[in-house]
């Protein structure tokens, strides 16, 4: 019966992107139309297929692991490609002629940018955050992932997102807010997605067997909820047309620039940190094999981040149209928020204790400590660069992107690469990694990457800076702007050459996990037993 | 939280007692919040009260709190600028009343007018001529002494003032070249481009050159002069001195002559103050060919 309403469905899917793929009034529109057909008429032949055959039995009696393969592999496989684009627009910033003449206007900076940006938060951080929490959730509540197969619907789902997003972006279709670029209906769908994500979340949560909820799922559920928030409030527009991309936004001016900072601030507060720290939480005691370092911290410094983090956007918008009321509160909440974002780092670290000498043995640790202490670096360059007085220097700045690299590059990057490393072989019942040494090569490539990204970064934005603000005794600008940017081309080389260094990494990660899954004797690993 | 009877689960290696609580292996332990975390958590909390007293912080009914400071961002701006404008009072309005002819006989004012008008230029001319206004296709160098609307210094004063060639402003220099296309056939063009060419000594044709001759007497001189030194009533080039705005080779040479070129400079009047007006005139002229 129920394969029955899904023809239908599906049937209607069908028959509506066909009408749209022929009125559609852009091309970012009607290649999407067609997509979406190709991908319904797919589902709906393999459902009809299906149909009246005898069900196949699944046992149901394990976790649900499947589906965490697959986002293992999603997470390697985007992780390589936003990290490409992101080596493509830096030698594009440092040799305009990369915009190259004959793939105008699609493979500009402009186009390339924010599918750079989408490709790593959302493409890579988002399955790694997908993927990593129905691990951990299973394994921390004792029980099989909630819904049957809305898991898979899930990963598919933000999958069909994601390449939505990115073909929008390079045939010209954007709503121009940075980091919520995708247009009204790719934003619908991602709603969707989501409220699915939550649902199988919070209901793996409540059959859980384990008494109490596990610190790790207490962040990725506020990163859940807070996300589905986030976005559709900053998403709220009325589409020009309903056979077009174009949509115009509910809010206007300053307000439409809060909502957006309000947005673009929590997507690092509780996309790249909450989320994150959840996978921290889990994989980190795990690898070192100790206990975390103090439960109060853990729950003083979740209550902290989750409320402070929600007011601290205004700092985005210091010296603009936004009254200095909302900077002052902004920029106070985000100076507060410096001790509890420090104390996941203090607890990371310290669940070290007894067994630091692991830092010399294993590639892994190494990495998440690499990457605790980049996060410790700039959650407090994060509440500097807020001040008013600072943030008058590096606003607009390559400053502003060496603070979002090391964060990104060291944080986010090194502790999914331990979580990868960490899953893998598990999931696949391997002893180990293919090749440890490939790890070694894959933390210092990148540590090494992240280095140049960020020094090149940080000593181009404080010169453009100083160049920018630099007036003689008369009163009178010394520098024009193309002086600055000419002055930064050494520094722009460096930092691409730290891109490639980090994509070396990502590849050779890629390549190691390709050798462990296909290769190496089967273990298998017994399924958790609630310890209470 | 923890009662010692309940669970007595210590941590062998560091010797703290765990909450009981067991996930997948992981437990945590009962350590405390340590205490310089809690007590920096504390200062910046101290210190954040304190900020929104001295700064505008609280959004209000009508407005927001001001804060003791009376701090504001425009404020501090407003401020600054208002420092400097004070400071170079008498300098400014001596610049904008100044005869600019004769500017270079007052050499503190002079000083002070070239160092504004560079910034008046990196902010306003730069892009177009180049932050250090050699130019480029289509946008005249500034270094160099040739002239194509006069090289005073009034002269350049008032090609800033109403620009050339805009619709903004009815005293703009104004003047336009024919696109000869319309007026002779592809082969005399190409005799005319070789006898420009052999102006300047540049490689040539010397056989359509000297057929090209006689058609530049005919079309080009009433505008380009006889001997092709060009006339800066008119923005007419020099064609002999080996300096192009768009190019001096056979192709370039071949399309300026057939569609012609408009080149537009906006009036910088309306949007400078004379001082400033003043100042990057005295700028451009101090650059190395001013008359």
């Amino acid at each position: 019966m129920l394969n029955y309403l899904k023809l239908i469905a599906l049937g209607i899917v069908i028959l509506f992107s066909a009408v749209a793929s022929s009125y559609a009034r852009d091309l970012a529109y009607q290649v999407h139309a067609v997509l979406i057909m190709i991908v319904a008429s797919g589902l709906f032949f393999w459902t009809l297929r299906q149909t009246d055959e005898p069900v196949v039995y699944v046992d149901t009696n394990g976790y649900m692991d499947g589906v965490i393969r697959a986002g293992v592999i999603a997470t390697g496989f985007w992780g390589c490609v936003g990290f490409l684009v992101g080596v493509v627009i830096a030698f594009q910033l440092a040799f305009p002629v990369l915009n190259i003449e004959w793939a105008q206007p699609y493979a500009n900076f402009g186009r390339l940018r924010p599918l750079h940006t989408s490709a790593v938060i959302f493409a890579f951080g988002g399955n790694a955050l997908i993927m990593s929490s129905f691990y951990v959730v299973q394994r921390t509540s004792g029980s099989r992932l909630w819904g049957g197969n809305l898991a898979w619907f899930v990963f598919w789902g933000y999958n069909l997102f994601i390449i939505l997003a990115a073909t929008g972006y390079v045939l010209g279709s954007t709503q121009s807010k940075e980091y919520a670029e995708p247009e009204w209906y790719v934003d619908i769908w991602l709603t969707i997605v989501w409220v699915a994500y939550l649902v199988v979340y919070l209901g793996t949560i409540f059959t859980r067997k384990e008494k109490h909820i596990y610190v790790a799922n207490w962040f990725f559920l506020s990163f859940i909820v807070t996300v589905a928030m986030l976005h559709i409030v900053n998403n709220l527009s009325i589409p020009v047309s309903i056979w077009g991309s174009k949509s115009v936004q509910v809010f206007a001016g300053v307000q439409d620039a809060m909502t957006q900072w309000w947005y673009g601030h929590n997507a690092v507060g509780f996309f790249l940190t909450a989320g994150f720290l959840g996978m921290m939480y889990y994989f980190v005691p795990k690898q070192a094999g100790r206990p975390v370092y103090s439960y109060k911290l853990s729950i003083i410094h979740f209550w902290a981040l989750i409320f402070l983090y929600i007011w601290a956007g205004p700092h985005h918008l210091h010296y603009t149209a936004l009254p200095d009321w909302a900077a002052t509160l902004g920029m106070v909440f985000s100076i507060i928020l410096w001790m509890p974002s420090w104390g996941g780092m203090i607890n990371g670290l310290m669940t070290l204790q007894g067994a630091w000498d692991k830092l010399r043995t294993d590639p892994i640790i190494r990495m998440m400590v690499v990457s605790l202490a980049f996060y410790g670096m700039s959650t407090f360059e994060g509440p500097m660069m807020s001040i008013r007085a600072v943030n008058s220097l590096s606003h607009y700045t390559d400053w502003t992107i060496g603070h979002v690299h090391s964060g990104a590059l060291g944080w986010n990057g090194m502790i999914t690469f331990g979580a990868i490393y960490f899953m893998t072989p598990r999931l696949w019942g391997k002893a180990s990694m293919y090749s440890m040494s490939a790890i070694n090569w894959h933390f210092w490539l990148a540590t090494i990457g992240i280095v140049l990204y960020a020094s090149s970064m940080w000593v181009s934005g404080i010169m453009e800076g100083l160049m920018w603000r630099e007036v003689d005794a008369q009163g009178f600008l010394v520098n024009s702007f193309a002086d600055t940017v000419t002055a930064k081309f050494p520094m722009y080389v460096v930092r691409g050459l730290g891109g490639v260094l980090y994509l070396a990494g990502g590849l050779i990660m890629a390549w190691n996990m390709f050798m462990t899954i296909r290769g190496g004797k089967h273990v298998t690993a017994p399924v958790g037993v609630p310890a209470e | 939280m923890s009662d010692p009877k309940k669970h007595q689960d210590i941590d062998k290696e560091t010797g703290v007692e765990t909450t009981g609580h067991e996930w997948d292996g992981i437990k945590e332990l009962n350590n405390p919040l340590p205490r310089w975390w809690l007590w920096t958590f504390y200062l910046c909390i101290v210190w954040g009260v304190g900020y929104m007293i001295a700064y505008p912080a609280w959004p209000l009914i009508n407005g927001a709190t001001a804060g003791v400071l009376g701090y504001s961002t425009r404020g501090e701006v407003a401020a600054e600028i208002d420092r400097y404008k004070e400071q170079n009072a008498d300098l400014t309005s001596a610049l904008a009343a100044v005869e600019l002819a004769s500017l270079g006989d007052d050499e503190a004012l002079n000083r002070f007018a070239v160092a504004a008008g560079g910034a008046v230029f990196r902010t306003n001319c730069s892009q177009c001529h180049g932050s250090g206004a050699a130019g480029a296709k289509g946008y005249p160098n500034l270094l160099d002494d040739d002239w194509l609307w006069g090289g005073t210094i009034d002269d350049i004063a008032y090609t800033v003032n109403h620009g050339i060639r805009n619709e903004t402003d009815l005293d703009a220099h104004w003047s336009q070249m024919p696109a000869f296309g319309d007026v002779l056939e592809k082969e005399e063009i190409s005799q005319v481009v070789h006898y420009v060419m052999s102006l300047s000594s540049t490689e040539h044709d010397a056989t359509l050159a000297t057929a090209g001759a006689v058609i530049f007497d005919e079309q080009c001189s009433s505008c380009h002069g006889v001997n092709a030194e060009g006339d800066t009533s008119m923005g007419a080039p020099n064609l002999g001195d080996a300096i192009w705005l768009y190019g001096g080779d056979e192709a370039t040479l071949t399309e300026t002559v057939t569609y012609s070129r408009f080149g537009v400079m906006p009036a910088w009047g309306p949007r400078l103050t004379p001082s400033d007006v003043n100042a990057v005139a005295a700028y451009v002229h101090q650059l190395g060919g001013g008359e």
